[in-house]
């Protein structure tokens, strides 16, 4: 029998042992009356003989070996049946700590897949990404460089090239476009996934000129197709080609280089003809993963890429952009993810740890003064012969009991807080799919739930059983209650302290936040709507349709009722777009990493972008008059420093075309993010522009609600050209507030952990306070009857309560101050010490525990000394 | 000093064994049989013969049926098992190895006082 089944079997063993001691008992005495004693004799001689039958059983139960999980139950029916009693207790214990519980799992189950998980790819640790260098930082790679590197390079077992590529599937329904890659052969061999269905990308796929193939994602394989078996060998139409689907990813592929990518096509690149530069070839746009070989080290292979990209071989001819002179940089793929992300998870990560110690803390503080109430009970116990551990054992399987409690219900906040999470993720959050519940993270549910229940209890357990025995039987227990008080007065002051760095962890995101939306975007953001419209098809292959289609589509848009105006522009500012730098060469040499936009005439007028030299560009500036470009004012600051810009000239782009000259000059617009600094920039028109951009956003400005006119816009074009796939249809204020969306995310984190906190530290102060005055109801009776006015005691309570208030804000002040720095990257106009955030938090603080003093203070000031002085 | 004496330490099981060894018995019948075949020298409290068992019980070397006795009432009979079968040997070989010592070494000193 095992122990478990033991103790299943209980009451049958319990049972057994009885009738085992009766039977003794009855055939002792049997024998004793065959002899010829009296039988009411003869059962007490037997029960004599055997001894004590309680003692026995107790020995013979201990003799089972099941004595501690016995026990354990016990405690814990006990346990059960003290919460039971304190309904409102436990509640509010439960909710505390499911709060602190809920919280940290969900901030956990978020940054779990991301900082500790391994990528969901074989041997992830091999896989890295390579870079090449552009003034110290990343830069992109030419595909002749990933082609020196791929031949060059002994390291890597495979290495693969890869860009975004969004075609549109036309067919019998509305056109769709798809978020989708163009990868080189080796990109899947690389992440270390083939296909479940079909066949992945050899080199006969990824040659110039080769066969329109593509694989597709198990998502859009469902969506789209149905799950159809026999999708495999079939055609699609995408971008007016037909392309022949050769394969469907597994289910659970998680491209965490491109995670909205539905689908791939080989890249097709040009490999021979590396001697004439002016190619797409040479361009810096392709991304390069690679897989190192078994046994390669990272340390080796960075040596490896060094050594290539500083010697020249006659084979691989460089231009000056792209000599490596810089050399590489390797990163490993989980850094390449998790780069970006990484301030706002470990700021976020800190937040929750306070969270949870305050809640925890705050739990604490319940049980002590839980434990002053039941210091009679421990008393008891332990003059009828518990020993002390048998108390802290009792009172910390109460304490875990509470923390289960609030454990369970944490899992349901963590199940909201994980939906909450996800919903408000910034865009460049990875691995946002693989946030869920999951098994490992109920295991740290469960971790931190046994951690929290454990920690609230001890100190309160050694309290509770650390009392004197008479003095706790006792009435006059109020003489030991001042360690308690002490041990409780220390805990508010870190509360207050924990509240305080969180708060001004929230402040310092909120100012930075209101900074950041206080910045001039340079233009008018209010009623304009947007969306980009992708050029379908072979009709639209001649750069002359394109411009047509510009044209046409502006008419029919400008028609629309409630439009008041409408231009497109080759990159809408912050939008999210990839804005390619374009170099802008002036004639005196110097030149420029600026922002291209290719806008119809009239969008600056639109944008509300203001002119502030020159005039702006128009009809007039087509594709027969002389090119002019308008540059914007930080440009024209750092070429021209006061000089005249106008009638200057400058290459955009390629250096064989002929000059444009500079007519006009346009404030600075914010293009990236409102944050960023650098607005550097020039605008053509498209007929001007040596080339028709691939897509174009529409930009509209409304006479009233921008929003509503999106249908209307949309028919507008599509009655030009059904199959022309619109996207991204939004207006520039949400886009506006997406742009911050990182920045957004930490400060609503943060905000809802300080109210939180905030909430727990107010009560703690309610509960040490008004404990404080029960206990001290005698005292205040006695100065009341000796003259002390209602105002002085009001006095006497609130000062005791904001003195701990003070020592909490002076210390949560400095560790606020010292831990702030964790800040830092996601500050923008402040400094982590600015001065308004931390007065502000200041008063906040002492206005929300005055509060939380006054109730306690007042009940006090009524205490009707006639009343207690009778009661003693 | 009484003529009757305590068990040596951890002896009690060793009997409890040997006793169980001759055939099913209940507890009150163990009780019993020490009494009378150590002719009333070992005084075995009637109090730790039951813990005894149980231990022994759960350790596995007795084995425990319930059964009716010739009066007809249910007990608890306790029989040996294999693993109480050779603990019962070693452990006796062992008392016996003791007894044998102690025994030359009471004589030994004996020899030397005279």
């Amino acid at each position: 029998m095992n122990w478990g089944h033991r103790l299943v079997r209980r009451g049958k063993l319990e049972e057994q042992l009885d009738k085992e001691m009766r039977f003794h008992l009855a055939e002792h005495a049997a024998e004793l009356i065959a002899r010829g004693a009296d039988p009411a004799e003869a059962h007490r001689q037997a029960q004599i003989a055997l001894g004590g039958a309680e003692q026995i059983k107790e020995e013979c139960r201990d003799a089972r070996g099941t004595r501690w999980l016995e026990d354990l139950w016990q405690d814990f029916r006990y346990a059960a049946r003290i919460l039971r009693q304190r309904p409102g207790f436990t509640m509010a214990g439960a909710i505390t700590l499911a709060l602190g519980i809920g919280a940290s799992t969900a901030i956990f189950s978020a940054i779990n897949p991301i900082l500790f998980e391994p990528l969901p790819y074989p041997h992830p640790g091999r896989i890295v990404m390579i870079w090449d260098t552009f003034q110290g930082a990343r830069s992109n790679v030419t595909f002749h460089t990933y082609r020196e590197l791929a031949a060059r390079s002994h390291d890597f077992e495979s290495m693969a090239v890869m860009y975004a590529w969004q075609p549109t599937m036309s067919g019998a329904a509305r056109p769709e476009r798809f978020d989708g890659q163009r990868v080189s052969a080796a990109y899947f061999r690389t992440l270390g996934v083939v296909p479940a269905l079909g066949r992945d990308f050899t080199k006969a796929d990824d040659r110039f000129h080769g066969p329109h193939v593509t694989i597709l994602s198990d998502a859009l394989w469902r969506r789209r197709f149905n799950g159809d078996s026999g999708m495999v060998g079939r055609e699609i139409t995408l971008d007016g080609d037909l392309y022949t689907v050769i394969g469907v990813m597994p289910r659970g592929f998680e491209n965490v280089l491109a995670p909205s990518a539905e689908l791939w096509s080989p890249l097709q690149y040009d490999a021979g003809n590396a001697t004439s530069f002016d190619t797409e070839e040479w361009g810096h746009h392709l991304r390069l993963a690679a897989r190192l070989r078994p046994g390669a080290t990272i340390g080796h292979a960075i040596r490896e890429l060094k050594t290539i990209a500083m010697t020249r071989m006659p084979d691989f001819p460089r231009p000056p952009w792209a000599a490596m002179r810089y050399g590489l940089i390797v990163d490993s793929l989980k850094e390449q993810i998790t780069r970006g992300v990484k301030p706002v998870l470990f700021a976020v990560t800190g937040a929750v740890i306070l969270l949870l110690l305050i809640a925890s803390v705050n739990v604490t503080n319940l049980l002590l003064a839980r434990g002053a109430q039941r210091a009679g009970e421990f008393s008891m116990r332990a003059a009828l012969g518990a020993a002390r551990t048998r108390l802290i054992r009792q009172l910390l399987t109460e304490s875990v009991l509470l923390a289960i409690l609030g454990g369970a219900l944490g899992l349901v906040v963590a199940q909201l807080g994980v939906e909450a999470l996800v919903a408000l993720s910034p865009a460049g959050l990875p691995r946002v799919n693989a946030i869920a519940v999951d098994r490992i993270v109920f295991a740290f549910a469960l971790g931190v739930t046994t951690l929290a229940g454990i920690l609230v209890g001890l100190a309160p357990a050694l309290q509770a059983s650390r009392g004197d025995l008479v003095d706790g039987i006792g009435q006059g227990s109020r003489r030991m209650s001042g360690g308690r008080q002490f041990t409780r007065r220390i805990l508010v002051v870190s509360e207050v302290a924990l509240a305080i760095v969180l708060l001004v962890g929230a402040g310092l995101l909120f100012r930075s936040l209101a900074r950041v939306f206080a910045v001039d975007p340079g233009f008018d953001a209010a009623h304009l709507l947007t969306m980009q419209v992708q050029y379908n098809g072979h009709r639209y292959d001649a750069d002359a349709a394109r411009r047509r289609f510009l044209v046409e589509a502006l008419e029919n848009v400008r028609h629309v009722p409630g439009v008041a105006a409408a231009a497109f522009t080759s990159i809408l500012p912050l939008s999210g777009e990839t804005n390619w730098p374009y170099g802008a060469n002036f004639e005196d040499g110097r030149g420029y990493d600026v922002t291209r936009y290719v806008a119809t005439p009239g969008y600056c007028q639109m944008m509300g972008i203001a002119l502030r030299r020159g005039r702006l560009l128009d009809e007039h500036d087509s594709a027969t008059a002389p090119p002019v470009v308008l540059i914007s004012e930080s440009l024209a600051r750092r070429q021209f420093a006061g000089q005249d810009p106008i009638g200057k000239r400058v290459h955009v782009g390629p250096l064989d075309r002929p000059f444009y000259s500079v007519v006009g000059v346009v404030n600075d617009v914010k293009q990236g993010s409102l944050a960023d600094s650098r607005t550097d920039a020039v605008y053509l028109t498209p007929e001007q522009s040596w080339y028709a951009d691939d897509a174009m956003s529409l930009v509209v400005r409304a006479h009233g609600d921008a929003a509503a006119l999106a249908p209307a816009v949309k028919n507008a074009i599509w009655s030009l050209d059904k199959d022309q796939p619109v996207v991204r249809t939004a207006t520039m204020a949400a886009l506006l507030a997406a742009s911050e969306s990182e920045r957004r995310f930490a400060m609503i984190v943060f905000e809802s952990f300080a109210l939180a906190a905030l909430i727990l530290a107010a009560t703690g102060i309610y509960g040490v306070l008004s404990g404080n005055v029960n206990e001290r109801v005698r005292e205040i009776g006695v100065r009341a009857a000796l003259g002390a006015s209602r105002r002085n005691i009001l006095a006497l309570v609130v000062r005791q309560g904001m003195s701990l208030t003070a020592l909490g804000i002076v210390i949560g002040l400095v560790a606020a101050a010292a831990s702030s720095g964790a800040l830092v990257s996601l500050l923008f106009g402040i400094s982590r010490l600015d001065v308004v955030t931390y007065a502000g938090v200041i008063g906040l603080l002492a206005l929300v525990s005055a509060l939380a003093c006054w109730a306690p203070a007042w009940r006090a000031a009524r205490v009707d000394p006639a009343v207690t002085l009778r009661a003693e | 000093m009484s003529a009757k004496s305590d068990l040596p330490q951890g002896t009690l099981d060793l009997l409890i064994l040997k006793i169980a060894a001759l055939g099913p018995v209940h507890g009150y019948a163990i009780a019993q049989r020490l009494q009378q075949v150590s002719r009333d020298v070992v005084q075995v409290p009637q109090g730790s013969l039951y813990p005894a068992l149980h231990r022994l019980e759960n350790r596995g070397l007795l084995a425990a049926d319930w059964k009716e006795t010739e009066t007809g009432r249910e007990a608890k009979f306790y029989r040996l098992t294999r693993k109480g079968r050779a603990q019962l040997e070693s452990e006796a070989a062992s008392w016996q190895r003791l007894t044998e010592a102690v025994g030359l070494i009471l004589r030994l000193s004996e020899g030397g006082a005279r």
